[in-house]
């Protein structure tokens, strides 16, 4: 029987899943009322309601999305918010980094300037964005945008500093013109750095939205939470919560299989595909 | 008769970036010719500056003093006659050893079917011709060598210039390589000007030799016209009688720069 479950290459799924479990079944024991004598606490209700109950959350999770039917327009919000603050920081990054990178002198006059930003804890901008874009998504996709716009133009800039001059010297010989050059060297050279850094620029935008709902909106995942905050519903706080994660892995996952595809030629560590 | 490729009088200084003061001419007053069909090799001990001279002659690197001429015409930028094999790997990763081969002719404006039936042919010519979907990481040395090869003549330049394009491949391959361009080469009879720090190599493969002394401020300082006949393999030339007296004619002259340059080099370590 051990042998059948014994953690290996084979049963990782089963173990991972098993850990997930433990979890929750440990959370279940140690915050049911009336299951375990307290141990921290004065009474056996207060560890349920600063922790939450998984039971309970799982059941708001199916309300929400299969009882009430009431979290479908939030997601959308927040995903719409996610989406767009990603397209355009990427856009915006990658344009700004290029045009830099190839411009030595605008990059040396406003280098100061861009440490300073990117230094900024930004998120302190999302009251600023509030008051200018008003409560809706434009004021999240906003802060999303500032967020991703640094992270796309560091590794633009970079990118397109570290082309291969052999690479540079050889596209130059074969006849490219400078708008070739950006096209078929630049471009793709500094493209797989931005790859590089989708993993975080799509979190970070997905930070953005769900912090700039939490600090004031109408709508999204974050407007769920503030509002279950501010009723003292933790199970209803931690239920957003597990949605956000889920939502957030499903995100990361997708821009695995876009890299996966775009990324082909990119040589991974450890593959022997040498003829 | 017009050179293909005449390089007058070159000087090439750098000035250190750090201390303007500092400065360092690799190459002084080099004039050097190559007509029209002539394989010609550069040899020299290392950090010589022969890459800097086929940089001059590529229009890569604007010479200090001196011009470059292209069949008469004085040069100005990028040399479009020439196709350049550069030393270390020049291929695009991200493209497939196809489209690499097709760059040129895709930066040409030559329409794309017609830009890949020329790309399959020349790869089939250099020996890869079921690798055109590969990507460069999925080649061996020797592969992207000859994808290289290809990506250069697919253009058919009247000059092609060669930077130690063999240097890092193993003995066998190499051998392979040098009579696969020799091959081609025969075929079209382009001006070629070959760098390459092997003398074997060098006398194998050209109709002239040219040593530079060592550097600073490298000049030619000897010129040797390799009279075996073609075509020649480059394994079997070796042990031809007149083969060893050109090699021991022109180490003669080499020897002694190669040792200087080691000393330099030492006295700087």
């Amino acid at each position: 029987m051990w042998s059948l479950i014994k953690p290996s290459q084979r049963t990782l799924r089963f173990w991972q899943i098993g850990v997930l479990a433990a979890v929750f079944v440990v959370w279940h024991v140690l915050t049911k009322p009336g299951l375990i004598p307290p141990i921290f606490f004065d009474n056996d209700r207060q560890a349920a309601f600063f922790f939450g109950e998984p039971i309970k959350i799982f059941a708001r999770i199916w309300d929400w999305f299969f009882g009430a039917r009431d979290i479908y327009g939030h997601l959308w919000v927040t995903l719409l918010e996610t989406v767009l603050a990603f397209a355009i920081g990427t856009a915006a990054g990658l344009a700004v980094g290029l045009w830099l990178a190839l411009s030595p002198l605008a990059a040396a006059i406003l280098d100061p300037y861009i440490k300073a930003l990117n230094s900024m804890p930004r998120v302190i901008l999302a009251p600023i964005f509030a008051v200018w874009f008003g409560l809706g998504m434009a004021s999240k996709v906003a802060l999303g945008f500032t967020l991703v716009f640094f992270i796309v133009f560091f590794n633009v800039y970079q990118g397109v500093k570290e082309v291969s001059p052999t690479v540079l010297a050889s596209a130059r010989m074969l006849g490219a013109s400078q708008r070739q050059l950006l096209r078929h060297v630049y471009l793709p050279s500094a493209t797989s750095w931005v790859f590089s850094s989708l993993h975080t620029s799509v979190g970070l935008a997905f930070v953005g939205a769900v912090v700039g709902e939490y600090l004031g909106s109408a709508r999204g995942v974050g407007y769920l939470i503030l509002q279950a905050e501010g009723t003292f519903d933790i199970n209803t706080v931690m239920a957003g919560i597990l949605v956000l994660t889920a939502f957030a892995l499903a995100l990361d996952w997708a821009v695995g299989v876009v890299e996966r595809r775009l990324m082909k030629w990119q040589p991974r560590s450890g593959e022997t595909e040498k003829l | 008769m017009l050179a293909a490729l005449a390089l007058e009088q070159i000087t090439c200084t750098f000035v250190s970036r750090d201390a303007p003061g500092q400065r360092y001419t690799a190459v002084r007053d080099v004039s050097l010719a190559v007509a029209p069909g002539e394989f010609v090799s550069v040899v020299g001990p290392t950090g010589c500056g022969k890459s800097t001279l086929l940089n001059v002659a590529a229009g890569l690197l604007a010479p200090s003093a001196g011009s470059v001429r292209v069949f008469g015409e004085p040069l100005a930028g990028i040399n479009a006659r020439a196709g350049y094999m550069f030393q270390s790997e020049a291929l695009m990763p991200w493209r497939t050893a196809l489209e690499n081969v097709i760059a040129g002719l895709q930066f040409r404006g030559v329409p794309d079917a017609e830009a890949r039936r020329l790309g399959e042919a020349w790869l089939k010519r250099v020996g890869l011709g079921g690798f055109g979907d590969r990507y460069p990481h999925q080649l061996s040395g020797g592969m992207r060598k000859r994808t290289s090869l290809a990506q250069t003549l697919v253009l058919d330049p009247d000059i092609i210039l060669m930077d130690e394009p063999f240097s890092a491949l193993d003995v066998q391959t190499r051998q392979l390589m040098e009579n696969e361009v020799l091959e081609l080469w025969a075929a079209k009879r382009k001006a070629v000007l070959f760098i390459t720090h092997d003398l074997d190599e060098a006398i194998a493969m050209s109709d002239r030799v040219v040593v530079l002394s060592a550097g600073p401020a490298a000049h030619p300082i000897g010129e040797f016209a390799i009279d075996l006949p073609r075509p020649r393999d480059v394994a079997e030339v070796r042990v031809a009688p007149r083969f060893i007296d050109l090699h021991k004619a022109i180490w003669d002259v080499l020897r002694e720069e190669v040792l200087k340059g080691y000393e330099r080099q030492k006295r700087a370590a």
